[in-house]
């Protein structure tokens, strides 16, 4: 008689585990953020949001009122867009600096080289503290510096934003298959060139996709910015709910929907193009 | 002169338990010398070629390239010499979304500047070479295709015409020909073998196609666990030799060992 011989797989205990882990943690994180959703139906808040909603039925659309929230909306894209390509400018040689994927000192050794390792942990800090401050602070420090208007947005954008972008570009950029990377390097290609030959054609819909998603992000982020005097379609909003004219805040949310559709749309033109 | 020699090396796995892969090497390989890689999967074959283009620090012994040892250069020195080798894995080393007129003319990216290269994927630089370099590998009407439109044979060869632009002076190939058939595996080791005499380069090829590699190539390197079995001309290596080489011992399977916790996992899995 033959013993019958497993084969059990080695990972699945400590997947296991820590499945149980999360679960474990999910718990206090409800209880901290003292998490009612019973509130929400609550006879008195159903009342209060019913009389706010009636007012949103009809959203204002005198032709006056059009014209400024079109030209407030300008403003919007235009301090998102500038926000996101100066986050861009920082962004992206970053990620070049601190994706270990283009190490030439790991090549052959499968260690990084001291110094350079140093140097990428730093930006990678430096990247941390950018994002971790709020846009919405950074909005509150510039307006202090650069007074009330669209600079204060742009600038708040761009620094909280090329902390973001060029963390998840590395990280994009890593997950991708390395072999066409690591071979260029081992013939000899400089670092960048193996990036843009090796890494990119496989990664660049991700990352465009990824950018326009952020594009998004900085809109819907430069309407809570007007909110502390940042300028655009933002601080529109926030005269308007505090008339309490429902009627406006209804036609600029639904300017940001179009908006946020919009992203939607090119993001999936220039997948489609580059898939 | 040399284009390589070997004294000693011992090269060891870079990860895990850090097992030798290599034993004691010893092997010269003069300029221009054709050379056949043979034995069993696992020999150590692809580590040799590694280890050969730089691309893997050996752990004991000597290693001189060109004359001089790799590891006691300066890292951007070292990154110099690295483009006078060329390491064709067996692999083809191209992404997918790629189209093959760019990842072809990569073969150039150690000499062109940066702006040059990032121009290259504006409007390709010497379009005409990358299409002679196909056309060589009959693939002239692949150029502006994508790479993941090309059969597994037509990556394969595609990668090699990389080779063919390069302008090293060793070309290292890892098993040019796994997914060919017969006649064309004979044609693209010709063309191989062509390029090395024309430019004067040391081709050191490995190969599972015992025939072929005794047919094509003057001189045989038989690699078995780490070591090297034998080294002569074709002429002394007799069947036996082979036949010894191959000798499979594993029929019964080896002691069960613990299963090896990989050091990357696929996507979706978690540990």
């Amino acid at each position: 008689m033959t013993t019958a011989v497993h084969h059990p797989d080695p990972a699945w205990r400590a997947r296991l585990t820590w499945a149980a882990v999360f679960i474990a943690l999910l718990y206090p994180m409800l209880a901290a953020s003292e998490f009612k959703p019973w509130l929400l139906f609550d006879a008195q808040s159903l009342r209060a949001a019913g009389m706010f909603l009636r007012d949103f039925l009809v959203p204002a659309h005198s032709t006056e009122f059009l014209a400024m929230v079109l030209r407030e909306t300008w403003q919007t894209v235009a301090i998102a867009t500038a926000g996101l390509t100066l986050a861009l400018l920082a962004a992206i040689p970053a990620t070049f600096v601190i994706s270990e994927r283009l190490s030439i000192s790991r090549l052959g050794t499968g260690r990084v080289h001291p110094f350079a390792a140093i140097v990428r942990q730093a930006l990678r800090w430096v990247l941390m503290v950018l994002r971790s401050v709020p846009e919405l602070v950074w909005a509150l420090l510039f307006v202090r510096i650069v007074g009330l208007g669209p600079t204060a947005g742009v600038l708040a954008i761009a620094l909280s934003y090329s902390g973001m972008l060029a963390k998840v570009y590395a990280e994009i950029l890593e997950s991708s298959d390395a072999h066409a990377t690591d071979v260029l390097l081992a013939n000899g290609s400089g670092r960048l060139p193996a990036l843009l030959y090796g890494a990119l054609p496989d990664s660049s819909a991700e990352l465009v996709s990824y950018t326009v998603y952020r594009w998004e992000c900085a809109i819907r982020g430069s309407a809570v910015m007007g909110f502390v005097g940042a300028g655009g379609l933002g601080q529109r909003l926030d005269e308007s709910t505090k008339m309490m004219a429902g009627g406006e805040v209804a036609t600029m949310l639904i300017v940001f929907v179009l908006l946020v559709a919009l992203a939607d749309l090119v993001s999936r033109f220039l997948r489609r193009r580059l898939g | 002169m040399a284009t390589y020699r070997l004294r000693g090396l011992t090269v060891r796995h870079l990860t895990g338990t850090r097992a030798p892969a290599l034993h004691a090497l010893d092997l010269t390989v003069r300029t221009g010398e054709q050379v056949a890689l043979i034995g069993p999967s696992g020999a150590g074959k692809t580590t040799l070629l590694a280890t050969l283009a730089c691309a893997h620090r050996p752990a004991e012994g000597e290693l001189e390239i060109f004359g001089q040892d790799p590891w006691q250069l300066g890292q951007a020195e070292r990154h110099r010499l690295r483009a006078r080798l060329f390491l064709a894995p067996q692999a083809p080393p191209l992404p997918p979304r790629q189209r093959v007129v760019t990842a072809v003319l990569a073969a150039r990216l150690p000499h062109w500047s940066l702006w040059r290269a990032l121009a290259s994927l504006v409007r390709p630089q010497d379009p005409d070479a990358a299409h002679a370099a196909l056309a060589r590998f009959s693939l002239g009407d692949k150029l502006y295709a994508r790479v993941d439109r090309l059969s597994g044979g037509e990556r394969q060869r595609c990668g090699l015409a990389r080779l063919l632009l390069s302008d090293a002076k060793a070309l290292l190939v890892d098993e040019p020909i796994s997914a060919l058939d017969p006649a064309l595996a004979r044609h693209t080791l010709a063309t191989l073998r062509q390029e090395a005499t024309e430019r004067n380069a040391t081709l050191v090829c490995s190969l599972h196609q015992v025939d072929l590699a005794r047919e094509q190539f003057a001189r045989l390197i038989g690699l078995r666990d780490g070591r090297i079995v034998f080294d002569a001309p074709r002429e002394q290596v007799s069947d036996a030799m082979i036949a010894e080489l191959y000798a499979n011992e594993q029929v019964e399977s080896r002691p069960a060992a613990v299963h090896d916790t990989p050091d990357q996992i696929a996507v979706g899995a978690c540990f």
